[in-house]
């Protein structure tokens, strides 16, 4: 069975790439708008990944990691962050939040894929 | 020695960067092409400045940077531009074999042109960092190194959904990978938290990548661990210092150790790990780990040590031909120790015959594949042949070639060139029309001459085939009969009038060309085919193009061979010709009939060899008919005994037999005799014409 990854990000564009650029490599994938909304999906479905934006409404990026660390089946389970070149203290702050590792906006298709295949055991 | 090796290189370079251009003028945005022309201008001018020649690296160095700026796109390719670049191979060949033979002047025209081109870039200012990279820069070529690399997570390193041992799976995709985990580190049980890493690593990893490849691996975790890579070994300074470290040296450079503990140490006589272990210096996974490392480096330079002894080597051919003459010998005499085992009748001695015959059989075979070459090497030159011609002749013609990879005898490649020279240009000369013809009757303007080369039997089969204008059967008649070649009435079939511009003497183009039609040309081919014992054929339909078919052996060195014998003279049959072997009994009713022998239906001529070669003594009851079958033509040979099949190295014949059509040379039997091997084909040829005249 394929592995299951989630997005979380506002924006309906940057969700669908995600998506389509994973589901092409080989993995089921949900979305999320926001951290909220990720929060109630995760209790539905177990997850290998979660891949996240940072800047999002209701609840964003930084707050959902250090949610998710405080989740048992979450504990360990690789998170991205999706961020930008300027965003520098995000990045740290998602690191301390507990995120696995980040993708630099803009990426390539590969380079999404890459980071999965080596976070993803 | 260097530069012998360099030459040899070069003019291989050189050969591919013309085919390369070749084949850019068809497709000129071909980036493979490109990196492959801009390669070999690269490695001429960087590894000739290295071996002393100056000349042409100085020569070279304009020419390479324009396919660079072609290669990323700054300068476009042009008719003009391969022109000058294939007249610069030409010059560079010259200079390969002496610097000196090309003038200033001669090189200057080509050097201005390209140096213009360069120039003209340089002033528009598009892509002018184009640096002279200094002809010692030639490292292009991957070299392995060895990393040490220490890594030693944070304890919380699960906390951010990060695995280690999911790194160091990845390192083992970068290379060779020794791990020795470190264990130390571990508190006691009651202290243990299940949640932290406690483990930490050293890896020795032997790769061609470059650090920061392996950096890239930790990308995520790199701030929050602690990381060490160094790099211990270079492939390349294996040859300068000495390559093996002492363990107590690999322990004191990993700061492990200081070199005082180490020399008190080595003052017990003990082996150095333990004792280390022993007086609670280090821990026994760091001695590991340092006894990995050394057995890593000693592995790679081991397998580096054989693989430099297993990759290619160049051999002068004489040495190889010598090989050759010897395996020859040994097979004569191999067949000696067969014949006189089985005389002794002694089963021991019978026992070392028989295997030095299989080894015999095997060196023969490894030492006949080491002088196979593929014809490949032999149909690019005649691509540019066919180009410069086309030109000279305003034709467009176009070169097809296919079984490139074909292997045949070096020697056999080596002197089918010029035959071949000859028949190609025959083609574009006599068969391709001009263009406008050729539109003109409906056929594409371009001309196609397509090569192609393919294993039959235990033969290789050429073919020269063009789209041109073919033979015409009745101009050929009317220009036989003119020369003498013929009767005036004489009646010939179509495909025996084509045979016939084989014949000495014979051109059908009425004017000479510079290019061909002296009528020197196709008799000249049949002559180099005969003496490499191959057979040419020739068809051709008017108007729609020739074919000329070329069949060669595979080998002149040593044949399969029947050995036969009438009276006491023994007589061997190249094995590739003989169908089948049937006997003839004196009382056989077909005796009367006209020399046919009815084999399974079809009735097949056969040829008294003993009458034909005027022997003495007279036949046994039964003799044996040796059927052969050349091009689909049998015939049988009859002889007084088949002995059996052999191992045949052939002996030319000095010039004395040079006019003697039935034999093609002699060899050597296990007692010592003589044996004259048959000319099959050329007996046949003249069976049918003795049946032809009366």
């Amino acid at each position: 069975m394929a592995l299951c990854l989630m997005i979380v990000d506002d924006s309906a564009s940057m969700r669908q790439m995600v998506s389509f650029t994973l589901k092409d490599a080989g993995y089921d994938v949900i979305a999320a708008s926001n951290g909220k909304d990720a929060l109630t999906k995760l209790d539905e479905k177990k997850v290998s990944m979660v891949i996240t934006d940072l800047n999002m409404p209701e609840m964003d990026g930084i707050e959902l990691i250090r949610q998710l660390r405080k989740l048992p089946g979450l504990k360990f389970t690789p998170i991205v962050m999706l961020t930008t070149e300027s965003q520098d203290e995000k990045k740290i702050a998602g690191k301390r939040a507990g995120a696995s590792g980040w993708i630099v906006k803009p990426f390539k298709p590969a380079q999404l894929v890459e980071t999965v295949r080596r976070l993803i055991k | 020695m260097h530069r012998q090796a360099f030459r040899e290189e070069a003019f291989e370079l050189l050969t591919e960067l013309e085919n390369a251009l070749l084949e850019l003028e068809e497709n000129p945005h071909d980036q493979d092409l490109l990196g492959r022309s801009f390669r070999a201008m690269h490695t001429i001018k960087g590894s000739g400045a290295m071996f002393g020649y100056t000349a042409i690296a100085e020569f070279t160095h304009d020419i390479e940077t324009v396919f660079d700026q072609i290669r990323n796109g700054s300068t476009n390719i042009n008719r003009e531009l391969i022109d000058k670049t294939l007249r610069s191979c030409d010059l560079i060949r010259v200079m390969l074999d002496d610097e000196t033979a090309v003038s200033e002047s001669e090189r200057s025209d080509l050097t201005d042109y390209f140096h213009k081109l360069n120039q003209n870039k340089a002033a528009k200012g598009v892509n002018t960092s184009i640096s002279r990279p200094s002809p010692a820069d030639q490292s292009t070529a991957e070299t392995e190194k060895i990393y040490r690399i220490s890594f030693k997570p944070a304890p919380d390193i699960f906390f951010s959904g990060i695995d280690p041992l999911g790194m160091l799976n990845e390192l083992r995709l970068l290379g060779t990978c020794s791990i020795v985990a470190h264990l130390d580190r571990i508190p006691p049980l009651e202290d243990i938290q299940p949640d932290h890493c406690y483990t930490y690593w050293d890896v020795i990893l032997t790769t061609t990548r470059e650090e920061h490849a392996i950096r890239d691996v930790f990308i995520f975790i790199e701030d929050s661990c602690e990381l060490k890579i160094e790099c211990i070994v270079k492939m390349d300074s294996f040859a300068d210092e000495q390559v093996e470290k002492r363990l107590g040296e690999i322990l004191v450079e990993r700061g492990e150790l200081t070199e005082e503990n180490i020399a008190g140490i080595l003052k017990q006589k003990k082996r150095l790990g333990e004792m280390l272990v022993e007086t609670g210096l280090t821990v026994p996974s760091k001695v590991a780990a340092a006894l990995v490392e050394q057995q890593q480096v000693r592995e790679v330079h081991q397998k580096r040590q054989t693989t430099e002894a297993a990759s290619s080597l160049r051999v002068p051919s004489e040495k190889l031909d010598t090989l050759v003459n010897l395996v020859g010998e040994l097979v004569t005499v191999q067949a000696r120790l067969t014949q006189t085992a089985a005389v002794r009748n002694d089963p021991q001695l019978a026992n070392i015959a028989e295997e030095v015959e299989r080894l015999t059989a095997e060196l023969r075979e490894s030492t006949l594949t080491i002088r196979m070459m593929p014809i490949g090497t032999c149909f690019s030159k005649f691509r540019r042949l066919v180009r410069d011609l086309s030109a000279e002749l305003g034709k467009e013609v176009e070169m097809i070639t296919d079984g490139a990879e074909t292997e045949l005898d070096k020697t056999v490649i080596e002197r089918l060139n010029d035959p071949l020279v000859h028949i190609i240009r025959n083609s574009l000369d006599h068969g391709i029309e001009p263009a406008e013809i050729r539109e003109r009757i409906g056929k594409p303007r371009h001309g196609t001459i397509r090569i192609s080369a393919k294993h039959s039997g235990d033969s290789v089969v050429l073919t020269i085939h063009d789209d041109g204008a073919g033979l015409d059967a009745a101009v050929l008649r009317t220009k036989a009969i003119d020369r003498k070649l013929i009767p005036a009435n004489a009646e010939l079939a179509e495909s025996e009038l084509f045979h016939l511009i084989f014949a000495a003497g014979f051109s059908t183009a009425t004017k000479v060309t510079g290019i061909s039609g002296r009528g020197v040309g196709m008799d000249v081919v049949k002559k180099a085919i005969d003496s490499l014992r191959g057979q040419i054929f020739i068809t051709s339909k008017n108007g729609q193009g020739t074919t000329i078919t070329i069949r060669l052996p595979l080998t002149l060195a040593i044949i399969e061979s029947l050995l036969v014998k009438i009276q006491d003279s023994s007589f061997v049959m190249p094995l590739s010709v003989v169908e089948e072997c049937v006997e003839l009994n004196r009382s056989d009713s077909t005796r009367a009939a006209g020399r046919l022998l009815p084999i399974r239906g079809t009735l097949v001529p056969y040829v008294p060899l003993r009458e034909r070669f005027g022997l003495s003594g007279s036949a046994p009851l039964t003799e044996q008919v040796v059927i052969a079958n050349v091009e689909g033509k049998r015939i049988g040979f009859v002889v007084d005994q088949v002995i059996g099949q052999h191992q045949t190295v052939i002996k030319s014949l000095g010039t004395a037999y040079r006019n003697v059509a039935a034999v093609s040379g002699a060899t050597i039997l296990g007692d010592g005799s003589v044996a004259m091997i048959l000319d099959i084909p050329k007996l046949m040829i003249a069976e049918e014409n003795i049946c032809i005249s009366p």
